[in-house]
């Protein structure tokens, strides 16, 4: 029985791959994104299901290793708050990272114990696996996986705040990851010449933890800010890892799969990179805001504040309200009391939208996510490119926790580290009212000169409670 | 056989590319936490390894935790996108 099935295992494999690809399309709609998301678990679980009926499969630990992985999965899914998803994502794409390179090592020591003969048989049973080809895919699998792995790990360090989100550079940094990638290229070479020896073995258990020490360090000196290019980016190295796992065992689900999120992780690293006007080397190797001792211009005025009161009256006037949040509206947990002021606002006979910059907060998308759980209808969500041309008509910008994507100095200061970034012009709105904790500088470290405009008030305090304060105050109305 | 898997490699990169291109940025987090959900098909690898009786005592330990660790990316990433998208179309203005 099980026998007949084996040629169909291809196969499955094969409409496993074509459900991620329809999948993947259903998901650039918001209307057909969840069905989406079902289609593609369902190609996860057809691939799933056609290697278990692979010949002898014995199923006792892969049972343990199922349960207890799906078991932390599914809890951590439910447990995660939504202001907590970027680093979520980051650790399950660092366990994906993991699983990937940890196959890598399992393959090598079944061929080193098997021999190349019987190990090129479980491989292709028509004789047409390579050793070459199998040494080069296990030694890229091994370094892309550890890099996904560690990398992830200190994502997830940075954005859940366990250790600080602020870069971290040290002294010949850039001459340590040089050494390292030296080291790399150097090692899988001297691996592939001869994958059996015992050197070799040692050589490959150097590549893994030279690997780790690289997605630590590559990590490690980039900032808060620029988090959502590197999450992007781990994505993309995730699938990477995977599809290198597939050249390993030759198959096809897993490079297909693989090459899908490999491509798709580097098509959103670059739009990350676009909408903060820098390259991705510039991102991943300048340790931006660790150097701002010099940011820009200093900037001169007045700061006006101005009480929650106040504002209550220059909204209570406005026709046309603009919500810009950022990363702060997300630690303040204040994106479902920001919905209740817009509504508010509409009753108010107001026309309200929450533009939202492409790398506010710390992952792409992350500010849309935060106000779809409050239940913001996103025909309201609009884009930088909607808002910045009609900005002048707008009454009021309340710019809640941003501050680097709502800087002009992007569009003034040629000093400026942001400079030619495209940001969001509110302080080219008739008033724009900034709501701050206090003075402080943005993630980046740069001066703001918006605080400092004509038409510009702070509202200082924690987002929440401020946005609270006038929520009541419409409501004393 | 290795020319064919390079061919089958180059057009899903291609498709991949295709298939993100034009994704709107309210979308972006969604898609990337299901894509980080198929790159959990890495499964496929770390079942064979802790299935299959070659290799010894060893594979099977790498096996089973790789299994683990996947089956968190396919799990934990696919749930989490769903409770993100219910959360998309909970809409009183209804759906575009």
């Amino acid at each position: 029985m099980l026998e007949k099935l084996q040629p169909l295992i291809n196969y499955i494999y094969i409409i496993a791959s074509v459900l991620f690809v329809i999948g993947l399309k259903m998901m650039n709609r918001a209307v057909t994104a969840r069905k989406g998301n079902l289609v593609s678990a369902v190609g996860m679980a057809l691939a799933i299901i056609a290697t278990c009926l692979l010949m002898g499969m014995e199923f006792r630990w892969i049972l343990v290793g199922a349960v207890v992985g799906s078991a932390i999965g599914a809890v951590s899914s439910y447990a995660v708050k939504m202001t907590a998803m970027p680093e979520m994502v980051g650790i399950f794409n660092g366990f994906g990272g993991l699983a990937s390179m940890l196959v890598s090592w399992a393959e090598l020591v079944k061929w080193r114990s098997m021999g190349w003969e019987a190990y090129a048989r479980t491989l292709d049973p028509g004789g047409n696996a390579s050793a070459v080809f199998a040494a080069v895919a296990i030694a890229f699998t091994v370094v892309v996986g550890a890099v996904t792995f560690s990398g992830s790990m200190v994502a997830f360090l940075k954005l859940a705040e366990w250790i600080p989100g602020k870069p971290l550079l040290f002294k010949g940094q850039n001459i340590v990851n040089g050494l390292i990638v030296l080291t790399v290229v150097g090692g899988i070479i001297y691996f592939c010449l001869d994958p059996v020896s015992p050197a070799a073995y040692a050589v490959f258990m150097v590549l893994m933890v030279v690997g780790l020490a690289l997605g630590i360090t590559s990590v490690i000196p980039i900032g808060g800010a620029d988090m959502p290019v590197v999450i992007s980016l781990l994505n993309s190295y995730s699938g990477i890892a995977a599809t290198t796992a597939g050249f390993i065992i030759l198959n096809n689900g897993l490079i297909v799969a693989g090459s899908l999120v490999g491509a798709s992780g580097i098509i959103l690293t670059q739009i990350m990179c676009k909408a903060m006007n820098r390259s991705l080397a510039n991102v991943l190797f300048s340790g931006f805001g660790a150097v701002t001792e010099s940011s820009g211009t200093a900037v001169k005025g007045e700061v006006k504040a101005l009480s929650a009161e106040d504002a209550f009256y220059v909204l209570e006037a406005a026709s046309s309200v603009v919500f810009v949040p950022g990363y702060g509206m997300a630690v303040a947990q204040a994106q479902h009391v920001v919905r209740e002021l817009g509504q508010l606002l509409e009753k108010n006979g107001a026309e309200v939208k929450y533009c939202i910059h492409p790398v506010a907060g710390r992952m792409p998308g992350h500010m849309n996510v935060l106000l779809a759980e409050a239940n913001v209808p996103y025909e309201q969500l609009v884009e930088p490119g909607d808002v910045n041309p009609v900005i002048g008509t707008v009454d009021v910008a309340i710019v809640i926790g941003a501050n680097d994507v709502v800087n002009p100095a992007a569009r003034e200061d040629k000093t400026s580290p942001l400079w030619g970034m495209p940001i969001i012009n509110v302080d080219e709105a008739k008033t724009c009212i900034v709501l701050k904790r206090s003075m402080r500088a943005g993630f980046a470290g740069v001066e703001n000169p918006l605080f400092f405009k004509e038409n510009t008030r702070m509202l200082f305090g924690d987002a929440k409670a401020s946005i609270s304060a006038l929520v009541s105050e419409f409501k004393a109305e | 056989m290795l020319g064919l898997l390079f061919f089958v490699f180059v057009l899903a990169v291609f498709l991949g590319f295709e298939l993100i291109a034009k994704v709107p940025s309210q979308l972006h987090t969604p898609l990337m936490s299901g894509s980080n959900a198929i790159s959990g098909i890495t499964i496929v690898g770390a079942l064979v390894a802790a299935g299959q009786p070659h290799g010894g005592d060893f594979v099977t330990v790498l096996g089973t935790i790789a299994v683990a660790a996947a089956m968190i990316n396919v799990v934990g990433g696919y749930l989490v996108t769903d409770r993100m998208l219910a959360m998309f179309k909970h809409k009183d203005g209804g759906a575009k």
